[in-house]
């Protein structure tokens, strides 16, 4: 078992034949992912061919959807035209939409977010580097080498971070069930206490992992909704102790604001929740094989 | 990106935000010629992208425009929290003086996911004071995009705050117009701080203060020009320009990293490892992902072109990035810059062997995790200092 993506995923890909689309595209059909289309506007009739596999493209994601039963979308869009991507896979009638596109303006996130709240879909990211299910499927862009399949859930908005843990996890043994990144955008279409909510219910998995960063209160509702629901062991960390205040770090929503979105809030939050905090990344893998 | 206030104030005003007479001088002939034009008495008022201008002396009052001329000359070139003065906004001071002071801004809120007004009748200090020493004195709402600031919205805010009854239509306008400001110009901050009652009974937006989000400014030709150089080093600038994202900051321990979080993570590491030995990171910098060599010896360059750097520390988790490529460019940048200074390298994900058989002839030390890279190089900082 896993959560949001597993070998029942139907995949259409939209900006298929960019230069990024191309690239990941035959990194995820490799990896086993059912990719049933692509979708690129003008393009609509031709193939994209892998050296084992030929998927259709389509002109448009509902196109795509009527033809193949395509239920889940990911988008390889640039920024400009990302939040359109968005809009399109939700109408289309997909389950599940992940967007890996950075840049998309925050006013546009917020639009965008309160349309897609009167359907019933979820999106994943902006602004993130996508789901990987060991050894089911992979929709987005991280790397499938470093994962085997076991029963930690991990959690996060950053991307390399994330494969930092996951690596030293699966180096140590430790499978996962399923990997989310959720984003550094500081409006996202999924937030840690949603993928908290259905690690908890997956049978699947035994421990959570959960990656912050500084920025906004996201860490402070999960420790919150922690201490409410979710029984399960939840390690953490955060980055970011050393990040100056007012300096935007890389990501949209990674920045500490007055005295709002400080590491030692969350930090402290989440431990007054009961999750163990590593004050080193390297610490995570070991913290979850002690408490095996 | 954050506007000056001239600039802010002005955008206000094309949304019907009633600001000040004024201009913006650079020499103090020009400032004497506005104090002129707009009758004598003004303030000027330094435009530097820092708060606290006012207790730094780069706020002043004149009477006369020789005095204007006088208290511009000696604000022009001052150096406010390392910002240099470079320009002055002569505004005419409010008229028959200030009866009252409101705090009034529009920002997001991320939790509630909308745009949010918050207002105060403690205005005229910081507003994170207020909200720590009389957060009951804080009034918000939020506005639902497509219903925009609506009516009874202001009502409240104007009734919470004890505003004089005949003063609520204009603040209504106010408030709409600094949302559609916020709005029509991708900002993620409107803020008015002052907004004051003057002795003739009117409001007024004293101050001004705008931060626009950097991914909407491709649609914000108008707004991206006004971009202050001044507000970035010279090597932020470059970053920015080769699409690195850097940030200085005062340590001893050059970071080059790909991801922001890892970034962050491994800024935390140096300092929990450095802290005893007083070194800490010197930048935040990520090369994005899938950087090529010449990415890489651009960023290796600007960290070595910080002369306070004693040690650079190379922390690369492939995934689209291929530690091949970062290895072809840390050769390629220190065959461009003679530098002494020791660096410690850790390549870890795809093509990290690659990476680290192109580094093996260079006499770099390497590093299998984080922690001890990080150790490695507070140690070789140590040893340079």
């Amino acid at each position: 078992m896993s959560i949001l993506v597993n070998k029942n995923t139907r995949l259409v890909v939209q900006g298929i034949t960019g230069r990024e689309g191309t690239f990941h595209s035959t990194q995820m059909i490799e990896y086993g992912t059912n990719v049933v289309a692509g979708v690129t506007p003008g393009k609509g009739g031709q193939w994209f061919s892998t050296d084992n596999k030929k998927v259709p493209i389509f002109d448009t994601v509902k196109e795509a959807v009527v033809a193949t039963d395509a239920n889940a979308a990911l988008i390889f869009v640039p920024a400009r035209f990302a939040v359109d991507a968005i809009y399109e896979a939700a109408d289309a009638g997909v389950d599940l939409v992940v967007c890996l596109t950075e840049h998309i303006p925050v006013l546009d996130m917020i639009a965008c977010r309160a349309y897609l709240d009167t359907l019933s879909v979820r999106l994943i990211g902006p602004n993130c580097p996508g789901l990987l299910t060991p050894g089911e499927a992979k929709v987005g862009i991280i790397p499938g080498s470093i994962a085997i399949p076991g029963n930690v859930g991990v959690v996060s908005k950053s991307g390399t971070l994330t494969y930092e843990v996951i690596d030293a996890l699966t180096k140590l043994g430790i499978g996962q069930s399923t990997c989310v990144g959720i984003g550094g955008d500081p409006i996202a279409g999924t937030n840690f206490i949603d993928v908290l909510a259905l690690f908890e219910e997956d049978p699947a998995t035994e421990q959570i992992v959960m990656i912050g960063e500084i920025g906004g209160n996201a860490e402070e509702q999960a420790a919150a909704y922690i201490a409410q629901h979710v029984t399960k062991p939840v390690t953490s960390f955060i980055a970011g102790r050393t990040a100056p205040p007012g300096k935007r770090m890389g990501h949209a929503g990674a920045i500490v604001e007055g005295k709002s979105g400080t590491a030692e809030s969350k930090v402290e939050a989440l431990r007054a929740a009961g999750v163990r905090v590593a004050d080193n990344p390297d610490d995570i893998a070991k913290i979850v094989a002690e408490r095996r | 990106m954050n506007l000056h206030e001239y600039q802010a104030k002005r955008l206000f005003a094309e949304h019907g935000v009633p600001i000040p007479n004024g201009d913006v001088a650079s020499t103090p002939a020009e400032a004497r010629e506005i104090a002129r034009e707009l009758g004598g008495k003004v303030v000027v008022k330094s435009q530097v992208l820092i708060g606290g201008r006012g207790k730094a002396g780069g706020i002043k009052l004149a009477n006369n425009a020789d005095e204007a001329e006088a208290v511009a000359s000696q604000i022009l070139g001052m150096s406010i929290k390392g910002f240099q003065v470079n320009k002055v906004l002569i505004d005419q001071q409010s008229p028959g003086g200030i009866d009252q002071e409101i705090y009034l801004a529009v920002l997001i809120d991320r939790a509630k996911r909308r745009p949010m007004v918050m207002a105060s009748a403690e205005g005229g200090m910081d507003i994170e004071e207020v909200n720590e020493r009389s957060p009951e004195k804080i009034f918000r709402v939020y506005i639902e995009p497509a219903l925009g600031v609506r009516g009874y919205q202001t009502t409240y805010l104007a009734s919470a705050m004890d505003l004089p009854r005949e003063l609520w239509r204009d603040f209504h306008k106010i408030v709409a117009g600094l949302y559609s400001c916020f709005k029509a110009n991708d900002a993620s901050l409107t803020e008015i701080n002052p907004l004051v009652i003057t002795g003739t009974g009117k409001l007024m937006a004293l101050d001004g203060k705008m931060s626009i989000d950097d991914n909407g400014l491709y649609r914000q030709p108008k707004l991206a020009e006004m971009r202050d150089v001044d507000e970035e080093t010279a090597a932020e600038k470059e970053a920015r320009l080769n699409g690195i994202n850097f940030i200085q900051l005062d340590g001893n321990i050059g970071c080059m990293v790909n991801g922001a979080g890892l970034a962050m993570a491994t800024m935390d590491v140096v300092k929990k490892f450095g802290e005893a030995y007083n070194c800490a990171p010197a930048n935040f910098l990520d090369i994005g992902g899938g950087a090529k060599a010449e990415q890489v010896a651009t960023a290796l360059r600007l960290i070595l072109s910080d002369k306070s750097v004693k040690a650079v520390l190379i922390n690369i988790f492939g995934g689209i990035t291929r530690g091949d490529e970062v290895a072809k460019g840390i050769i390629e940048a220190l065959a461009q810059v003679q530098t002494d200074v020791p660096m410690v390298v850790r390549l870890a994900g795809t093509n990290a062997a690659e990476g680290m058989a192109i580094l093996a002839d260079s006499e770099m030390e390497t590093a299998v995790t984080l922690s001890d890279a990080a150790q490695k190089a507070v140690a070789a900082a140590k040893g340079a200092m």
